[in-house]
């Protein structure tokens, strides 16, 4: 392993990132807030919704933001630069293993996923004002699911974006993200969907479920939720799985 | 390090579309397989049937070919972006499929179409891949100071290079390879939409930099390209390489390759007659009043037996023209087509 190489990479990547920094956080947060103003303050505020909404609102929120954002981080830079133009052709040819040329893409995704997921909660904070109960009773573990949450979102970046060329963009929004976000338990919680049995059990397989979940656990215990055990290894092996999935979608990319 | 570049038995059998840059291929030798009747048999193209190549430090060696000979990918194996079906290659001592990283500290590469960041500026471009092989910060910057100012980029150095030419991406691309001074160097096609001046350039950049004792391997079409600049030269086509060695010997190798044009004071019958018997010649035509053109196997060497035989027979050899024979006819003479088709 060479680690000056790899953090050459991360360098380059993080110099792009401060250079489209004001796009960067329109793209990131402008829509998680948009959702939290008029869902948290207008429909509560107009009792529409229960108070306590806002609570249960903003895990949710946090996930998307951070699955949007690590997803995209890696999947359209990726997509971008590996067609006819092969901008990564550069660092393809660096002197260290492919496989972490990938990998040095989900980390930096991972810690763009966490950023994003860090700053929206004071954010939707100051957006929401008061009667927002969050108990952060077990720090560790919230911390340990966020970057659980960032890493699955980073590495389904990487299996997407390895996946899916550039004419295909929209289409992998309105097939994949938008079913992904409306049923991801982020607006509701898992055990709203009691009534439509078929539809809880088939909605497991999203993995935007688990990180909705898992920071509502963590974040206002109050509501009820998935078992913890059972949200950890669920992101565990989602990390592993999309991890494996986008290293090959990845090394048939870069090596024809 | 006896070998800068090898290569044996390499074999690359495509079955999906190549990329474009690795060439097209021999479409025609699919692999007529169809063991079930079910499944449509994918498509197999041969990109390279068994490649052996061999170059020695310090040379400048050219893969002549026609598009879709197989000279991309020959390239691509060498620079590890294409798997080998079979056959092995080695920069200097390093497999370059099991040794990778290895193999790639002592390539810089140049393909065919400008594959920059376009994400960064002409300057960020070369400090940055400075950076992916580890050279210090100081010494990055001085390099790439020095490669922008030689390849005539200092003015656009702050500038995205997404808005740049093709020429000025091409030179830019041929400046990053050299930024970590690789041992070997691969240029895939390098001067094509290069103008007349900056192909002249980038020869002198070549020249200069394998004066420094490294390797140059460059894959072309432009014969011109492939005479005046490389040492040894692999001619391929249909994945194969068909001849090989320097410019000079391969084109000695075509019969009556060297084209001698003499203009006489006058000529007649048996002056032509007396021509075509002299040893080497193997057609003579005559043209215009008094000239004459000698095909033959050698040039300057048969000057004075013309001299000779047109003062026995009372004529004067009053203006002589030896051209060469030139890559063009020997690849024509070798595949029975043109290099242009």
């Amino acid at each position: 392993m060479n680690w000056k190489t790899f953090l050459a990479l991360l360098a380059r990547d993080a110099h792009v990132a401060r250079r489209n920094l004001v796009a960067l956080l329109l793209q990131t947060f402008l829509q998680p807030l948009l959702f939290v103003f008029i869902f948290g303050r207008v429909m509560v505020g107009s009792g529409y919704l229960p108070a306590a909404y806002k609570s249960l609102l903003l895990p949710g929120i946090m996930a998307i933001s951070m699955v949007f954002t690590g997803i995209w981080a890696v999947a359209m830079p990726l997509i971008a630069e590996f067609q006819f133009t092969r901008e990564i052709e550069d660092r393809l040819l660096a002197p260290i293993d492919i496989a972490w040329v990938a990998i040095e893409k989900v980390v930096a995704g991972l810690i763009q996923g966490l950023v994003a997921g860090l700053t929206v909660i004071p954010l939707a904070w100051i957006i929401l004002g008061r009667g927002l109960e969050l108990h952060l009773t077990r720090p560790w573990l919230f911390l340990c699911i966020t970057l659980l949450v960032a890493g699955f979102s980073a590495c389904g970046g990487l299996a997407l974006g390895c996946s899916v060329d550039q004419q295909h963009i929209g289409l992998m929004f309105s097939m994949v993200m938008t079913p992904m976000i409306f049923f991801g338990c982020t607006y509701y919680p898992w055990s709203a969907l009691n009534k439509f049995p078929i539809m809880q059990k088939l909605v497991l397989i999203n993995p935007l479920v688990y990180a909705s979940e898992g920071l509502r656990a963590t974040l206002a215990p109050q509501f009820e939720h998935l078992s913890l055990p059972w949200i950890l290894v669920a992101l565990t092996l989602f990390d592993v799985l999309l991890l494996v999935v986008g290293l090959r979608q990845f090394q048939r990319k870069a090596v024809s | 390090m006896n070998t800068a570049i090898r290569t044996q038995g390499l074999r690359k059998v495509y079955n999906t579309a190549p990329p474009a840059a690795a060439g097209r291929g021999d479409a025609s030798a699919a692999d007529k397989r169809g063991r079930n009747s079910k499944s449509q048999p994918k498509p197999e193209i041969k990109a390279l049937d068994g490649i052996d190549l061999e170059v020695a430090p310090g040379q400048i060696f050219g893969l002549l070919g026609p598009n879709g000979a197989g000279k991309s990918t020959t390239v691509g194996i060498l620079t590890t972006r294409v798997r080998p079906t079979s056959g092995t290659a080695w920069i200097g001592e390093y497999d370059v499929w099991h040794d990778q990283t290895a193999a790639k500290r002592q390539i810089g590469v140049v393909a065919q179409r400008p594959n920059l960041d376009f994400a960064l500026t002409a300057r960020e471009i070369l400090l940055f891949h400075g950076a992916y092989f580890g050279i210090g910060s100081q010494e990055r910057s001085e390099r790439a100071n020095a490669l922008l100012d030689r390849f005539k980029l200092t003015d656009r150095a702050d500038q995205l290079v997404r808005g740049f030419s093709g020429g000025m991406m091409q030179r830019m691309s041929i400046a990053r390879a050299m930024m970590h001074d690789p041992q070997v160097l691969f240029l895939d096609e390098p001067s094509v939409g290069l103008d007349p001046q900056t192909r002249l350039l980038l020869w002198e950049i070549i020249r200069e930099y394998n004066q420094k004792g490294r390797t140059i391997l460059l894959t072309t079409h432009n014969m011109e390209e492939a005479d005046t600049l490389c040492e040894q030269l692999a001619i391929i086509d249909h994945g194969r390489i068909i001849a090989q060695g320097t410019p000079g010997e391969l084109k000695a190798s075509i019969p009556g390759g060297y084209l001698l044009r003499l203009r006489f004071g006058h000529h007649s019958a048996p002056l032509l007659e007396r021509l075509g018997t002299l040893a080497g010649v193997t057609e003579v035509r005559a043209f215009g009043e008094s000239g004459a053109d000698l095909y033959a196997g050698r040039g300057g060497s048969l000057i004075p037996e013309v001299v000779n035989a047109a003062a026995a027979l009372g004529v004067e050899l009053s203006d002589v023209h030896i051209s060469e024979p030139s890559l063009e006819n020997l690849f024509l003479h070798h595949t029975g087509r043109s290099l242009r088709e």
